[in-house]
């Protein structure tokens, strides 16, 4: 039967079967030697396609060099907060 | 994301460029603004919406959540040098505050300005009392700057 589920700020989990639940090891979100992030430190370059001004365009963070950036990560449009 | 939208001409007068992320896709991204977010504030989002559809940039930044697949609330302060001053996590039932934010901005801008000649203490806003480092200072900042200061 489909059970209702609470829409929250998050997307549902995944539910993974029991096979897979117990093959899955548990990663860190930061894995300790790999780019940590630190402040002092070089804000890791990235490229990603983005919706601006009408346009769907790509650009990267290094485009920005020489100008304050504000680089704000949330968990998904429609979400409430 | 609508209220740092609507502080956009403000970060822009600062010499501000905001990039926002989620996984959502670009097409997502167009709907929520046409849809959603150009009804919360004055016309569309002014700055880029990137798309990090498979979370690689999240993960580069160490936010994202591989359980619920998607960011958390991450915010990363970037100096012109590409230098990283400040982030701040939040999970994401929780809404940041785009006020803190700025005055965080103006704080490392000013350090900046100064060549870190002067510092900013506890609860500092624009116009209120610096501090200047140095051996003169040592042992006594009780004298220069009071936690009443900070916090008025």
């Amino acid at each position: 039967m489909p059970v209702e589920f609470k829409a929250g700020c998050q997307r549902p989990a995944i539910k993974m079967d029991m096979v897979e639940e117990e093959k899955r090891e548990e990663k860190p979100i930061i894995k300790e030697g790999d780019n940590m992030i630190k402040v002092g430190k070089p804000a890791p370059d990235f490229t990603i396609p983005a919706f601006y001004e009408g346009k769907f365009v790509e650009l990267s963070l290094s485009e920005f060099k020489g100008k304050w950036v504000l680089l704000c990560f949330y968990p998904g449009d429609f979400t409430f907060v | 994301m609508s209220a740092v939208a609507d502080r956009y001409k403000e970060l822009q007068e600062l010499g501000v460029e905001v990039i926002s992320i989620s996984v959502d896709s670009v097409f997502v991204h167009k709907m929520w603004n046409d849809h959603e977010l150009s009804k919360m504030i004055d016309g569309d989002i002014p700055f880029p919406m990137g798309s990090d559809q498979d979370g690689s940039i999240g993960k580069l930044y160490g936010i994202y959540d591989e359980e619920g697949k998607v960011e958390t609330r991450g915010r990363f302060i970037i100096d012109p040098d590409g230098i990283i001053q400040g982030f701040e996590v939040l999970n994401p039932t929780v809404g940041r505050n785009i006020e803190e934010t700025i005055r965080q901005i103006k704080a490392f801008q000013l350090v900046r300005e100064s060549e870190g000649r002067e510092v900013t203490p506890a609860g500092w806003e624009p116009g209120k009392k610096t501090l200047k480092p140095g051996p003169d200072l040592v042992g006594k900042v009780w004298q220069e700057w009071s936690v009443a200061e900070g916090a008025k």
